[in-house]
């Protein structure tokens, strides 16, 4: 892939690309191993509702769809995106038919540009110069497509098409998209963009997130980058639109070596990975240090509100658990473990047994009666003094009920009415952690090991069917949790500069 | 490899322009001019070609008399080198305090002028505890840079000193970033050390780099 991630255009309408009334893709192919077969596969299967058409030199039936060969044939401005497997030596001429056939935006999964020598660079050059004289968006070329869930468009060279969302993803490499696609399904959050910028002749990373940034689907922009060409030009655009939605960004090649020849010391300490973080913490991106940190920090900020202070209050089954995660948030930068005042002391008194934690974490000690945890979970969420909740146990009840259930004294001996309630209970709590947060507008994030170790748990479920993360570990929500708080109290910060 | 740089006596002039305290001092070229100053002081040999003095031993710290001072003087302007063209001696007031720190200013090939903060003294290099902007940066820019530092208890109350005062810091940082930001023939500049002195940064050294292509 290339490293070029600017565009020498600005502003450019991407929603031909993203919300086209209709597709054309160029090399259709009959053999289901081939991009011109896979695309129209996935565009087909995943159910965009426009009309699809193929272009081949030959004219066939490909999945029902009949092949044409030539451009003349499709009614005018019946597909806003053409999507291409061609060979390079033709789609100069290609983007000019299609255009007189009302294209606005071209797709170019097809290589042989710049990634492969002299040749490819200058053939990359005449693509450009052909989609802009034509006025044409042109993404890629050599990128493998695109996903945009809202519109039911999967038209890409790869699988993974994740439900629709509000997680915008553009990525120099098309690996990266399938990841974070992938990441997605699994959490069950949703995706409103992805995009693979492949060489990003003219579209670029700074491109989709200026788009973004417009874009109503989208609440929180996801990118992958390796190199940036022109950094100051990057800066210069990027910092308006941090301040409109979050954007999280995970980047490539963060250990390469500082400049040891530098004459000065500053020179000296100034490795490239430096300047990266402190350009992405002066525009105020969110910079993550692995891949499931940066798709748990995005889906988060797509799935909770942001909260206004620093106090964190963990809500805990069992001590182990709740003594962990006030460690990690001692050691979060921008968030403290809260202290309870009196009247939320005294407020938890009565519910609780006498042998509760009295303090933060609080530790429920098995002490719960049905009612307990959501009457418990309400009291601090509403509490003045209280930011932001973690809650831990979700699920272990219906983890009982699942031994019970796959077991012979199943469903005798009270097993049945049992395990019924357990399941109840576990979805109850769920929902409650949902509920109360967008009823408070404060964060509540739900952890257990359980949305890896099973997750079929009623709470595991119920917590994805309220549309939240249900995060594998505790660290991992605090982590997250502290990412919303460095950039909420950026926007604090800096928001009257906009 | 030769780099052009401003003698040290040019560099402090130039930073303190920009907002940044510098430690009070005087170049002399022999031994015998007048000096009013208060001891004790350091001195230095002082060239454009000078860059590295700690390790020619160019330095003498701890004057505490004009005797000394003359002998210091005399030894430094002795020292130096065909090679070291037009020097000086800088004498100036030493600054006591416990803490350095780092500042300085470097040119990156694709984000252009940075502004660096960090901890100083010998261990820079080795502890990395330091944070970059891209020039300019605001005053909030600047007191993000101190809050992401971090070794932050270095910063408040420490062993019997105030704490580093965070507005004269915040004023240092603007000003090193405007003077990068606002000048494209400077590829690098150095502040250290800031000595922390009673709580106040106070640079006691400066390097400023300019680029060779305006260097003639």
């Amino acid at each position: 892939m290339s490293k070029q991630t600017g565009s020498k255009q600005t502003g450019s309408d991407l929603r031909p690309l993203f919300e086209p009334n209709g597709v054309i893709v160029a090399g259709a192919s009959t053999h289901p191993g081939k991009f011109g077969f896979v695309s129209l596969h996935n565009i087909l299967r995943c159910g965009f509702e426009g009309p699809v058409f193929a272009l081949a030199r030959e004219e066939s039936e490909i999945l029902g769809v009949q092949v044409l060969d030539s451009p003349e044939k499709i009614p005018h401005g019946a597909a806003e995106l053409l999507f291409i497997c061609t060979p390079s030596a033709v789609n100069e001429q290609l983007l000019r038919d299609c255009a007189a056939r009302g294209v606005k935006a071209a797709f170019c999964a097809a290589g042989g540009y710049s990634e492969a020598g002299p040749e490819g660079i200058e053939a990359e050059q005449r693509l450009v110069a052909v989609a802009d004289e034509l006025g044409m968006v042109l993404a890629g070329p050599n990128g493998q497509g695109i996903t945009s869930p809202p519109a039911n468009l999967c038209a890409q060279i790869t699988a993974p098409y994740p439900p629709a969302g509000s997680i915008a993803i553009a990525s120099q490499s098309g690996n990266f998209v399938s990841s974070f696609n992938n990441y997605a399904i699994n959490a069950g959050i949703g995706v409103s963009r992805s995009v693979s910028a492949g060489n990003a002749a003219s579209t670029g990373v700074i491109d989709y997130l200026e788009w973004f940034s417009e874009d109503p689907a989208t609440a929180v922009s996801l990118i992958y980058v390796e190199g940036i060409e022109d950094g100051r030009a990057f800066y210069e655009r990027v910092k308006p639109l941090a301040l409109k939605k979050p954007i999280v960004v995970l980047k490539g090649g963060a250990t390469s070596g500082g400049q040891a020849a530098a004459a000065s010391h500053t020179g000296a300490l100034a490795s490239n990975d430096a300047i990266f973080s402190g350009m992405a913490r002066q525009a105020g991106i969110v910079r993550a240090a692995t891949v499931e940190e940066a798709f748990e920090a995005a889906a988060t900020f797509a799935t909770q509100p942001l909260p206004k202070g620093r106090n964190v209050a963990v809500l805990t089954t069992a001590g182990g658990w709740g003594v962990v995660t006030a460690d990690a948030l001692t050691t979060a930068t921008n968030l403290d473990l809260a202290p309870l005042p009196d009247d939320l002391m005294a407020a938890l008194d009565e519910k609780l047994p006498p042998r509760w934690s009295k303090g933060n974490p609080i530790d429920l000690a098995g002490g719960e009666t049905r009612d307990t945890i959501p009457e418990v979970m309400e009291l601090v969420a509403r509490h003045e003094s209280i930011d932001a909740i973690v809650y831990l146990g979700v699920g272990i009840q219906s983890n009982q009920a699942s031994l019970m259930k796959s077991g012979e004294f199943y469903p005798d001996h009270g097993l049945e009415r049992i395990v019924s309630y357990h399941e109840r209970q576990d979805a109850r709590f769920a929902t409650a952690a949902a509920e109360l947060s967008a009823s408070t507008g404060k964060p509540i994030l739900t952890a257990t090991e359980l949305a890896v170790a099973q997750p079929t748990n009623p709470g595991v479920q119920a917590t994805r069917d309220s549309g939240r993360v249900c995060y594998p570990t505790s660290n991992r929500a605090v982590t997250a949790l502290d990412h919303l708080a460095w950039y909420a109290s950026f926007v604090e910060r800096h928001g009257k500069d906009a | 490899m030769w780099v052009p740089t401003l003698s040290e006596a040019d560099s402090r002039v130039l930073v303190a322009a920009a907002g940044v305290p510098v430690s009070s001092f005087v170049t002399v070229t022999s031994a015998d001019e007048p000096i009013d100053i208060e001891f004790p002081v350091v001195a230095k040999l002082c060239g454009e070609a000078i860059a590295h003095k700690s390790e020619r031993g160019l330095v003498r710290l701890g004057i505490n008399s004009t005797d000394d001072l003359k002998a210091a003087i005399t030894e430094l302007l002795a020292a130096a080198t065909p090679e070291d063209g037009d020097v000086s001696v800088l004498v100036s007031t030493m600054i006591e305090g416990r803490r350095e720190l780092i500042a300085g200013v470097t040119t990156d090939p694709q984000f252009g002028p940075t502004v660096m903060l960090g901890f100083g003294g010998i261990l820079a290099e080795a502890v990395a505890d330091v944070t970059f902007r891209l020039a300019p940066i605001s005053a909030v820019d600047a007191g993000e840079m101190i809050d992401e530092l971090a070794s932050q208890k270095l910063l408040g109350e420490f062993r019997g000193e105030p704490a580093v005062n965070r507005d004269e810091l915040i004023t240092l940082m603007v000003g090193l970033s405007e003077l990068a930001a606002g000048r494209d023939d400077i590829e690098a500049i150095d502040l250290n050390p800031l000595i922390i002195a009673d709580g106040h940064p106070i640079a006691v050294d400066a390097l400023v780099e300019l680029t060779e292509a305006t260097h003639v």
